[in-house]
């Protein structure tokens, strides 16, 4: 093989992993605004309940592949040296380290998540709700790193992608933290004397 | 008596999200309040969905096992 | 069987009476404040010293279970059985519970105030029967000065090989269950827990904990001292012993008495100066009870066996009484209305359902609705689906009271009310910052 060839095939390899990195911030954003309508249970109301959360689990699942890709894409490409450590370890690439690390840092926050809400019935209500508030952490981590790591913003659409998904995110996030502070209790359906009782916040659960 | 488990739900943990009644009907209605009254006994046949409706819970408010109902005081 | 009588001066100890005499957990006569410590040994004799040896236990818990005692914070729960079943385990707790949450109720707090080492007495006994030195007795502020007293006393003599803490009870209705007790203690919440797991497993600071009311432990120091046999001297075969009961309402001297269960109701009532007017219902139990008509009841035997035919049970520990010129729903709104508000508020079906329920029920009472539909509907579904009993009490309530006020339903359909007394007759603290 050439050396033409040989910068062709890391060319491809870094055109794959960029790709796929903008698929994962799209999907991931995605994720987090799923999560936060299931939580407030905010769907069409012709949808079955279960509909937003099932999405939301599904689409994190299959995002992981797109994970493995763009992870293993950039591993790969010999024009950089990040290295494997890089994959687990935050800031243990060569090339870029903070920016890279960043990524590293979103992958550990998300993998914790992930794999705690798989074993979420042996693990208990509050000790997964406590990890599952980490989603909140690893998507501005995420970003950063789609800011600082990627080489497209020059693109007008991948600006309009990242503004997008930057925006979506934040509504969902402030979203749910207005209903954390209104409404300590989730919303069941509520009585007329509802407001009346929950002053007895003590007493509440 | 034949049921192979026994459903119940935590009625501490419920907060009346209602995914449980959508995933198993037969065994699962809502009060007027969107709070779940369970049919304890799960026929064989049903044993599948109910595994999925205690998994599908966003409160983990739902349990299924061998044990009889804890009786209260 | 001689009823309670008013003894002025010294009484002879207790141990020197027939079986059949009253009282055994009051002094006699109403001396002022608490009998100390002295009074106490001199009135009982000493407390048999809890050796924590394997034949002394099973043969004290076998008089235990002889005797026939069962839980007086209104189970009813075989004494015996609930000890041995946290003796079986590792490292428990005692936790004696004076929290009396009910409102009407004041059994526990005179109990509380007039002898208090008797339930310390218990308390300690069954920190002995258990295995452990660990005891925690939960008072109502009312009497915590007496307690830490009396616990002071024992300290100061060193009487007990147990460690005696006193806390100060939730001022809440729901406080006074089991496992809000434990709660309370641990983390400041008068509110159930979910169980599984039992307490008897798994209960404070997650060791196995036995919480037993005021008073069956004060009965338990007394079947320490004089035996089985000694405490079925009063009471009926299936159901022995004595209780103290709270009987306000109509009747002339409001306050506590202690009967051989199985006394007439209207001897009970007579206790309390008998009624102060005519009667339409009594309130039996507490406000978890069963309204029964007045006539009907009277003859009837208070005890569980005694009052099932009216479909009423001893519950706590309390006869209301109320006049025929009172409104039986009106009253039965506000007791429901407060048993809404005091929901610890973490089941739906109790938060939502009762005051859904307590609405309805006053709109029955102010006659602007006739039909029984939507209530008995949400009646059915609120019955049986919290965590504690809360709900299935209220419900309980609001049923009896549907069958023994039906002609006042009747009365309001049709717009009118034959009651004239305007005041309230059941006690409900007023609703206020917690």
């Amino acid at each position: 093989m050439n050396a033409a060839a040989a910068v062709a095939g890391s060319q491809g390899l870094w055109f794959v992993s960029r790709a796929s990195g903008l698929a994962l911030l799209v999907m991931f954003s995605t994720v987090v605004v799923l999560g936060v309508a299931a939580r407030l249970g905010s769907a069409p109301r012709r949808w079955p309940k279960f509909a937003v959360p099932e999405v939301h689990r599904t689409l994190a699942l299959f995002s992981v592949a797109f994970l493995a890709l763009h992870v293993l894409t950039a591993i790969l490409d010999p024009f950089v040296t990040i290295g494997w450590a890089a994959t687990v370890l935050p800031f243990a690439s060569g090339y870029r380290t903070l920016a890279i690390g960043l990524g590293t840092l979103a992958v550990d926050l998300g993998a914790a998540v992930l794999l705690t809400s798989l074993v979420r019935a042996r693990l208990g209500y509050r000790a997964w709700r406590g990890v599952h508030w980490l989603a909140f952490l690893a998507w501005p981590v995420a970003f950063v790193h789609s800011l600082t790591a990627g080489n497209d913003l020059g693109l007008w659409w991948v600006t309009v992608i990242e503004w997008g998904c930057a925006i979506a995110v934040a509504t969902a996030m402030a979203a749910r933290v207005l209903q954390g502070i209104r409404h300590p209790r989730s919303a069941g359906q509520r009585s007329a004397s509802y407001d009346r009782l929950t002053p007895q916040k003590g007493a509440l659960r | 008596m034949t049921g192979s488990a026994r459903l119940r739900v935590d009625p501490i943990a419920c907060d009346g999200r209602g995914l449980c009644a959508e995933i198993l009907p037969e065994l699962i209605t809502l009060d007027d309040w969107g709070f779940p009254v369970i049919q304890g006994d799960v026929p064989g046949p049903l044993v599948q969905c109910a595994r999925e409706a205690v998994r599908i819970c966003p409160k983990l408010a739902l349990h299924l096992g061998k044990v009889p109902l804890q009786k209260r005081r | 069987m001689r009823a309670y009588e008013n003894i002025a001066g010294p009484s002879p100890s207790v141990a020197d009476r027939p079986a059949g005499q009253l009282p055994r957990l009051l002094p006699a006569g109403f001396a002022a404040g608490p009998a100390s410590l002295a009074e106490h040994l001199g009135r009982y004799g000493p407390l048999p010293p809890p050796r924590l040896d394997r034949a002394h236990r099973d043969a004290l818990l076998g008089e235990v279970e002889g005797s026939g005692l069962t839980g007086r914070g209104g189970a009813a729960f075989p004494t015996a059985r609930k000890l041995a079943a946290v003796a079986a385990q590792a490292a428990p707790v005692v936790v004696a519970n004076g929290t009396e949450g009910e409102p009407a109720s004041a059994k526990d707090k005179v109990l509380l105030a007039r002898s208090p080492h008797l339930v310390l007495d218990g308390a300690v006994l069954a920190a002995a029967l258990v295995g452990t030195r660990e005891a925690v007795i939960v008072v109502h502020h009312s009497v915590r000065e007496i307690l830490d007293e009396a616990a002071a006393e024992r300290r100061r003599t060193r009487l007990d090989r147990v460690r005696i803490r006193v806390v100060t009870g939730a001022d809440r209705f729901v406080g006074g269950e089991a496992s809000a007790v434990v709660h309370w203690i641990e983390r400041g919440v008068p509110t159930p827990t979910a169980r599984p797991p039992r307490l008897s497993e798994r209960g404070l600071g997650g060791k196995p904990t036995l919480v037993q009311n005021v008073e069956t432990l004060a009965h338990l120091a007394l079947i320490a001292r004089y035996g089985a046999a000694w405490f079925r001297g009063l009471g009926t075969s299936a159901e022995p012993g004595t209780m103290l009961v709270t009987i306000l309402g109509a009747v002339n001297e409001p306050c506590v008495h202690e009967i051989a269960i199985g006394t007439p109701v209207r001897d009970v009532l007579r206790l309390a100066g008998g009624p102060s007017v005519p009667l339409q219902a009594l309130l039996l139990g507490g406000y978890f009870g069963r309204w029964a008509d007045a006539a009907a009841a009277a003859p009837l035997p208070f005890s569980a066996a005694g009052l099932a035919p009216v479909g009423a049970g001893i519950g706590a520990g309390l006869i209301a009484a109320l006049p025929a010129d009172a409104c039986g729903l009106a009253e039965t709104a506000r007791v429901v209305r407060y048993l809404a508000d005091e929901s610890a508020g973490q089941c739906g079906p109790c938060l939502f359902g009762l005051d859904a329920v307590a609405e309805e029920v006053q709109r029955l009472a102010e006659g602007r609705t006739s039909s029984l539909a939507t209530l008995r509907r949400w009646l059915g579904q609120v019955d049986g689906r919290g965590a504690c009993s809360h709900p299935d009490g209220t419900v309980g309530l609001i049923r009896s009271a549907l069958t023994v006020f039906a002609a006042e339903l009747e009365q309001h359909a049709e717009g009118w009310c034959c009651a004239t007394r305007a005041g309230a007759v059941l006690p409900v603290p007023p609703r206020g910052p917690r």
